[in-house]
């Protein structure tokens, strides 16, 4: 390897792909230009991105093909790859983010390494010295590359124009197959600018190297479907597999069809409908009760397209031991994982899903179901109640959801940050369609909820998209405000000001003797900087007052500031305390 | 020596732990390395010995990657390996399954190991090979297990080895049928049912004692 030069990326030429378009005949074109065919070939229609001096020559071929690129300008890297996970996340497209070198690529990295644990589909493209001043401490270089390496599903150096077709069609191909994911394409400035003989764009179907699903074997399914017929006390975990997969109809098939209980991780949030009769709730640390001490009690345990993040988990020893477990994954590397499975059925569960409801039989579990019901009215008394229709004189994060819910009636593009209000809206926003929840999981990175709001927006354009913030997440990207003010948006944004770092201080409650170690955080006034950047908006702290807020908000045309007070020592229960087991979830 | 000790030490911390030797066959990409290695630092494995080469296929590259971990560590160790892109497919074996060599080479006085040594034996009875005779040192050189060139060097030390190296561990999997034919198979747009990846289904009990 070491004495390996450049090596060309192998393309299959694949004569069936040829045959069918006419190659056009060669044109001469820079490598920039190369760049937006291959956007326009992948059907990109908006970029997010920011320029600077090792990546001009895109942009300065850009400036040629705005009628069919939208381009967004952000005020931060870190925003325009949020703003892209957005886009993903509500489109279910590959998002796109131009960098420039150096701080704009390293701009990059917390966006990658959340894109990289929460498998969103990205390209992201970033300028790079000239090929002749890599490795000599040149202004602005960095080695992309070898940072990003372990947060990218795959990167790659261009460093000769000629590669540029192959490669970014690799870099589509490889980004939306399979458990998607960031790819970093980093290009030196030689070769954006450098012309060649463009032959037209071949997408990449293969490469022999990569196989994005495993092969679906029958028999497997077969032991799954028996497995699950004789089971007494079946539950189901889903997580975003089932959306990625775009799974979402044949999943409900087969909840419907088995007749089994279901809660969701995280980001399985919106699959399936937050009314459907056997949707249970949530799992992890924050879930719902019935469901994370019903973990402990079922028979088999049918996880589809989730990875047993510890944050669902608790302690993993103690972790549904009585179960056999079922686990339908497209990435093989899932498997057994974390959880040991009785039966892996590999493969993508849009194709899985279907076969495993054609063999297992239609029934109903009503005393098993009914547990989960009982447990959840006992959250109810001990947690919900309070939540939602609170006695306190201050506002709770629930109520403010609740009164949410009843003005989008469940069909707004919830986005959040992250820390306390992230787990209470997720906990309590109904939604009836997929694609609705966008946050931050496995990751957990603050200041993600507004420009992925931003580009949830440019994803599901008819949409309404909500924005829920904490008020220390907000100040983390509050500079986005900017994009929305340039491009003229229509993003409604709903800080929950608790005047703290609010999960970091409730930690600090429960299990640091109230030891408040920096976690009371100022804030400006939200409404006056948002009116800065021509943003109309209101601060309210009365309950009485919460109704017409919200629906002057989401009445607004344009973007639009609402920034509720709520009680600064609230907590969210029920919790399942670190390190714990998942029967031992707390209610108080 | 000492890092035997401290291996064999490690060892008898965990009982499961033993060597394993990682066969990786991957594209030939620029970056690879790093992107292997950092799947061991990132889980604080040592490395023992890491090398490169040409495989039987032409364009593809073999690593050898040995590690002292166990069974259950290496397993998820090789899909998270396969997982990567440019990576075709990942082995481990334990030492009886494969056949296995290091390489060594020793510098001494010429002047002392003439004088006190009877060169000829030593090279006979270690199988080692003069590389270099000058007038001022010698280097000799053998291959074998790590045993046998940590033998020589036990040998040699009392002359004063002035340098000592070892290459890192190459590796034949004893019942493998070369790559070839795998090869055919990932090339395929439409992998049949052998296709790798799956394979260890069929070894129910190896996939279920995890
Ligand atoms: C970038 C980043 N830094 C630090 C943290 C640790 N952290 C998790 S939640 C949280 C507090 C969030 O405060 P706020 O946004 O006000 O939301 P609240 O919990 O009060 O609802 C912190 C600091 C994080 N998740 N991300």
């Amino acid at each position: 390897m070491s004495n390996a030069t450049t090596t060309p990326v192998p393309t299959p030429s694949k004569p069936k792909a040829a045959s069918k378009s006419k190659a056009p005949a060669p044109r001469e074109i820079n490598g920039s230009a190369a760049v937006l065919e291959a956007f326009l070939e992948e059907g990109v229609d908006t970029i997010f991105g920011y320029p600077g001096g090792a990546i001009m020559p895109i942009y300065d071929a850009l400036y040629d093909y705005q009628e069919k690129l939208k381009h967004i300008l952000v005020r931060h890297e870190q925003g325009g790859i949020h703003a892209a996970q957005g886009y993903a996340r509500t489109s279910g497209r590959t998002g796109v983010v131009f960098a420039t070198s150096g701080p704009g690529a390293t701009n990059l990295v917390t966006g990658l390494a959340d894109a990289m644990i929460d498998s969103t589909p990205l390209v992201c493209i970033t300028g790079q010295v000239f090929a002749h001043l890599l490795g000599t401490d040149a202004f602005q270089e960095t080695d992309v590359i070898n940072i990003t390496t372990p947060i990218t599903k795959w990167n790659y150096q261009v460093t000769d124009a000629t590669e540029i077709p192959a490669v970014l069609a690799k870099a589509f191909y490889i980004a939306g197959s399979g458990r998607p994911g960031p790819v970093l394409i980093d290009i030196t400035k030689n070769a954006q600018i450098q012309k060649f003989s463009y032959e037209g764009y071949k997408k990449c179907s293969h490469i022999r190297s990569y196989r994005p699903k495993p092969i679906v074997r029958k028999e497997y399914i077969e032991k799954a479907a028996q497995l699950i017929n004789q089971a007494q006390r079946p539950f189901i975990l889903f997580g975003q597999g089932v959306i990625l997969g775009k799974a979402e109809k044949e999943f409900q098939a087969f909840v419907e069809k088995s007749g089994i209980p279901a809660a969701w991780t995280l980001l399985g949030l919106s699959a399936l409908s937050t009314d459907h009769p056997l949707n249970v709730g949530m799992l992890g640390m924050h879930g719902n009760y019935g469901p994370n001490v019903l973990t402990n009690e079922c028979d088999v345990l049918i996880a589809i397209g989730m990875r047993f993040d510890d944050r669902v988990t608790g302690r993993l020893d103690k972790y549904a031991k009585q179960a056999q477990v079922v686990h339908l994954d497209i990435d093989p590397a899932e498997i057994d994982k974390n959880v040991k499975s009785t039966i892996p059925v590999w493969g993508d569960c849009k194709e899985t899903l279907p076969l495993l409801t054609e063999l297992v039989e239609k029934k109903t579990y009503p005393e098993w179901l009914k547990r989960f019901k009982d447990y959840y009215k006992e959250e109810v008394d001990a947690v919900i109640k309070e939540e939602l229709n609170p006695t306190t004189e201050q506002m709770t994060m629930g109520e403010v959801i609740k009164v949410l819910n009843q003005f989008t009636d469940g069909d707004a593009v919830i986005v959040t940050d992250v820390g306390q209000h992230q787990m209470v809206a997720c906990r309590y926003a109904e939604f009836k369609q997929s694609r609705s929840n966008v946050t931050s999981g496995g990751l957990g990175t603050m200041g993600f909820g507004l420009p992925a709001a931003i580009g949830a927006k440019f994803g599901a354009p008819d949409r309404t998209v909500v924005a829920i913030c904490g008020d220390g997440s907000f100040q983390m990207t509050l500079q986005e405000l900017g994009t929305i003010m340039q491009s003229e948006l229509d993003v409604k944004i709903l800080i929950l000001n608790n005047r703290f770092l609010g999960m970091v201080r409730q930690w600090q409650q429960l299990f640091n003797d109230k030891r408040y170690s920096f976690v009371d955080i100022a804030s400006p006034d939200f409404v006056m900087v948002a009116k800065g950047y021509g943003i109309a908006g209101q601060s309210i702290e009365k309950r009485e007052d919460l109704p017409n807020a919200i629906k002057a908000m989401l009445d607004h045309k344009g973007s639009y500031l609402l920034e509720v007070f709520v009680g600064k020592e609230n907590n969210v229960f029920p919790m399942v305390p670190q390190g714990c087991s998942v029967s031992e979830i707390r209610l108080k | 020596m000492q890092l035997e000790a401290r291996s064999l030490q490690l060892k008898n911390m965990n009982p499961n732990k033993q060597q394993y030797t990682i066969t990786v066959y991957t594209e030939n990409q620029i970056g690879l390395l790093n992107r292997i290695a950092i799947l061991f630092s990132r889980r604080k494995i040592n490395v023992e010995s890491l090398n490169t080469s040409p495989s039987e296929v032409e364009g593809i590259h073999r690593f050898t990657i040995v590690i002292n971990e166990t069974e259950e560590v290496v397993r998820k160790l090789c899909r998270q390996i396969e997982k990567q892109v440019d990576i075709l497919k990942a082995y481990y074996n334990t030492n009886e399954e494969i056949i296995w060599q290091e390489m060594a080479l020793y510098k001494v006085s010429t002047e002392e190991i003439a004088e006190k040594v009877k060169v000829e034996r030593l090279l006979r009875e270690y199988g080692a090979r003069a590389v270099v005779i000058r007038k001022d040192y010698t280097v000799f050189e053998t291959t074998g297990q790590r045993e046998e060139t940590d033998k020589l060097v036990e040998v040699l030390e009392p002359y004063g080895l002035i340098e000592f190296v070892r290459s890192a561990r190459i590796a034949i999997i004893k019942d493998s049928h070369g790559f070839h034919e795998k090869l055919k198979e990932f090339e395929s747009t439409e992998p049949s049912e052998e296709v790798v990846e799956n394979e260890f289904l069929d070894k129910q009990d190896e996939v279920f004692t995890m």
